[in-house]
């Protein structure tokens, strides 16, 4: 297979800018800190992102009102937000929850577009695409379970719940209200999950058996492929700020970047950047394709990225000394959402297990 | 007409003429090279028709394809990958006339003088002395580590022109004869067993001015455009996957096993995705570079090339069982052409050695990302200012 273009277009280049531009005038350091002391999210930020810039629908098609944009597009605003670490549900709602509402071929999807639902699908934050999903069953009509560590669902006005069975998955589409979501106190609080109590809730089922677990498996896989790219953006800020830091920063009345330990270090960190920025860009546009090499791409993009964000991110924390551990700088907030990232959407590990099962390296002889 | 419709339609314009089935290797090779379709992106007159450089690989593909004779790339290796884009960058029009040509069809091999035992990471303290005399540079010193010396014709060489410069200032790159009297190749035997490299011992070696490459004290500039392509030629050449090392190992774990353990598949998914992402990053690198020369990106290619092919040899080893534990042949040989993959794995294991070491340590591939690429201080260079004569050493 030929690898197609893993730079940025003018558009994208475009497009970037203008969310930059925005998260830079909207999203300060210091708002998504006060995340961890219990201030309440800034429900302008999103409203601004979905509305003024038109990015809830980015993945949905013009004829049902979105932008009809690729996963290309998508990738470089999720670099934007994960380089400001946005308290947001971009890729919960606009990327995972959409890419489940689309393969069902549910009309739903026209709210996501419109900006007017935030929708999150209700599984743990760490399910991997291929996983088990939770157990959940159906009693006289009314969901019963509970599902824990669920991202994106304090603030969504629809929740897809996948109730697996014996035939594939049954997906309700259930109204926000309908259920009991209790916040959890949680290692990234830019991206808090919430317990979900689905007892007694009722919903309309979208999709059922085989079509519905091939929708699930979707959003999932989009989700991993593309968290990449928030990964990617998460390691370059905290690559950018590191970098910038050791050339002002003076000890032994010279610039520490100057000594050979740390630019040997600083070296191998922007040679695993830019390994990310190709693996995430890859993944985004093998899924724009929608080519055969997809679930390898996704897998090694997820392999890589995810174990990359974290090292850059406690790179940045050592690089930047007794600073670096301080509530005041920023870099806290990025190394948790680099770890939390690690766990979401399936581990390094279990990616690379994946892969060993597409490129026919079985992990024993039997 | 797109530049590739035009390149396509040539090839199958000079094969339609120049049918190499019927018609001998070198005299295919010459009409070739004046026809612009050696090396594409070449300008005119020079083996190419000013192309843009990435429509070579599809020109060699439909050549090849074509049954094409070939130009014995690994056999002139330093030729084709260093002195050719040098002498084209830095060269007068005699020069490039004089040696692209030959160079190019494999009827002239290159190899490389540059490092010398006293002068390795340091490469601009060399102390190998050319004193000009009249219309000749008398030519003295020891020049180590130089692959098919004992089958080059000619070389690429720096050699100190001026001691009472700074060091760096007084370096002139000349195009040296190799059957010249007083050049004396050496095999240096290694730790494979065989000798792949030379010393090469020059005494009072003279070479005409005319074989001069740019200006005299510009030589550290010109060796520079060398190593940057000798680096891209190593570590940047985009690949399909599972290419190289990385699908020895593959084919060596499906076939075999016996040997799998939980912790060597455990390594190998690690280094399978690690190569899969070297691959991507040379594939971005070259998309970056299509229309521009190598810049100092490629330094950081080839360190993830060096790691990954070291760790992939000697995870290799392992996955061999008790064979791990033998060797091919420990006789003292001299290749013509380094064969690497075709060797044994216990051969890679050793050979893979010399890949951090050779075209810039790793350790100095990391001061020149750090230092070019990512802007932070230079090392602290105390004798970049002194004459060179005053130097220790």
């Amino acid at each position: 297979m030929t690898v197609g273009s893993l730079l940025y277009t003018d558009v994208e280049d475009d497009l970037r800018a203008a969310v930059s531009a925005f998260l830079t005038d909207r999203c300060q350091p210091s708002d998504v800190a006060a995340l961890y002391d219990g201030a309440p999210v800034d429900a302008g930020l999103w409203r601004g992102l979905a509305h003024e810039l038109g990015l809830a629908g980015l993945l949905v098609s013009e004829e049902l009102g979105g932008a009809g944009a690729s996963a290309r597009e998508v990738a470089v605003v999720l670099e934007e937000l994960g380089r400001t670490v946005a308290p947001v549900p971009f890729l919960t709602s606009s990327v995972i929850a959409t890419q489940v509402l689309q393969e069902s071929g549910s009309d739903l999807v026209q709210g996501v577009a419109s900006g007017q639902d935030r929708v999150a699908l209700v599984v743990p934050w760490s399910t991997a695409p291929g996983s088990d999903l939770p157990p959940l069953s159906v009693v006289e009509g009314a969901l019963c379970g509970q599902v824990r560590s669920v991202a994106g669902v304090l603030d969504a006005d629809l929740l897809l719940v996948p109730v697996p069975g014996d035939a594939g998955v049954d997906l309700y589409a259930v109204r926000a209200s309908e259920v009991d979501a209790r916040p959890v106190v949680s290692l990234d609080m830019s991206r808090p999950l919430a317990d979900v109590d689905l007892t007694g809730a009722h919903g309309t089922v979208i999709a059922s058996g085989p079509p519905g677990a091939i929708a699930v498996q979707r959003g999932l896989l989009w989700g991993a492929g593309l968290l990449a790219s928030e990964q990617l953006g998460v390691a370059r800020w905290c690559f950018d700020t590191t970098l910038a830091y050791v050339k002002e920063r003076r000890q032994f009345g010279r610039a520490v970047g100057g000594f050979q330990a740390l630019k040997h270090r600083l070296a191998d960190l922007f040679v695993q950047v830019e390994g990310a920025a190709a693996a995430a860009r890859y993944a985004a546009g093998v899924l724009a394709d929608d080519a055969d090499d997809v679930e390898v791409a996704v897998a090694v993009a997820q392999a890589h990225c995810s174990e990359i964000a974290v090292h850059v991110a406690e790179e940045a924390i050592q690089l930047h000394g007794g600073i670096g551990m301080t509530w005041e700088h920023p870099a806290h907030l990025y190394l948790k959402r680099a770890k939390a990232c690690q766990i979401a959407l399936g581990t390094a590990g279990w990616h690379r297990a994946r892969l060993a099962d597409l490129v026919d390296l079985p992990a024993s002889a039997s | 007409m797109t530049a590739q419709d035009e390149m396509r339609r040539r090839v199958a314009d000079f094969l339609a003429v120049h049918d190499p089935r019927s018609t001998p290797a070198l005299e295919w090779l010459q009409a070739r090279y004046d026809s612009g379709l050696a090396w594409v992106h070449f300008p005119l007159g020079h083996g190419g028709l000013g192309l843009p450089r990435p429509l070579q690989g599809e020109v060699d593909e439909l050549f090849a394809a074509a049954g094409g004779h070939d130009n014995r790339p690994r056999v002139n290796m330093i030729g084709l990958g260093m002195a050719a884009p040098t002498i084209l960058a830095f060269g007068t029009e005699a020069q490039k006339k004089r040696f692209l040509r030959p160079l190019w069809t494999g009827e002239e091999i290159w190899c490389q003088l540059f490092s010398e035992p006293g002068a390795g990471s340091d490469l601009a303290a060399l102390g190998t002395r050319a004193v000009r005399d009249g219309d000749e540079w008398v030519v003295n010193g020891q020049k180590v580590w130089t692959s098919a010396a004992q089958n080059a014709q000619w070389a690429i060489l720096v050699a100190r022109t001026d001691p009472d410069r700074r060091k760096h200032a007084g370096i002139t790159y000349f195009l040296c004869p190799m059957a010249q009297p007083g050049v004396d190749v050496r095999p240096l035997r290694q730790i494979t067993g065989e000798a792949e490299f030379n010393e090469v011992f020059l005494t009072d070696v003279r070479i005409s001015d005319e074989w001069r490459l740019g200006e005299e004290g510009n030589g550290w500039r010109i060796a520079n455009t060398t190593l940057n392509n000798e680096r891209l030629a190593i570590g940047g050449r985009p690949a399909p996957r599972e290419d190289g090392m990385i699908g020895i190992v593959a084919r060596n774990w499906r076939e075999h096993p016996e040997h799998r353990t939980p912790d060597l598949h455990h390594q190998l998914m690690a280094l399978w995705v690690e190569a899969e992402v070297a691959r991507l990053t040379s594939i971005r690198l070259a998309q970056k570079l299509a229309a521009g020369q190598p810049g100092p990106e490629g330094s950081a290619m080839k360190l993830t090339f060096a790691r990954i092919s070291q760790a992939l040899s000697g995870l290799e080893l392992e996955l061999n069982g008790a064979d791990g534990l033998r060797y091919g042949d420990w006789t003292m040989t001299q290749p013509e052409e380094l064969h690497f993959l075709a060797k044994d794995a216990s051969y890679r294991y050793l050979r893979a050695k010399g890949n951090s070491i050779e075209g810039g340590t790793s350790e100095i591939l990391k001061n020149v990302v750090s230092e070019r690429v990512l802007g932070l201080p230079a090392e602290p260079r105390f004798d970049k200012d002194l004459p060179w004569k005053e130097l220790e050493r």
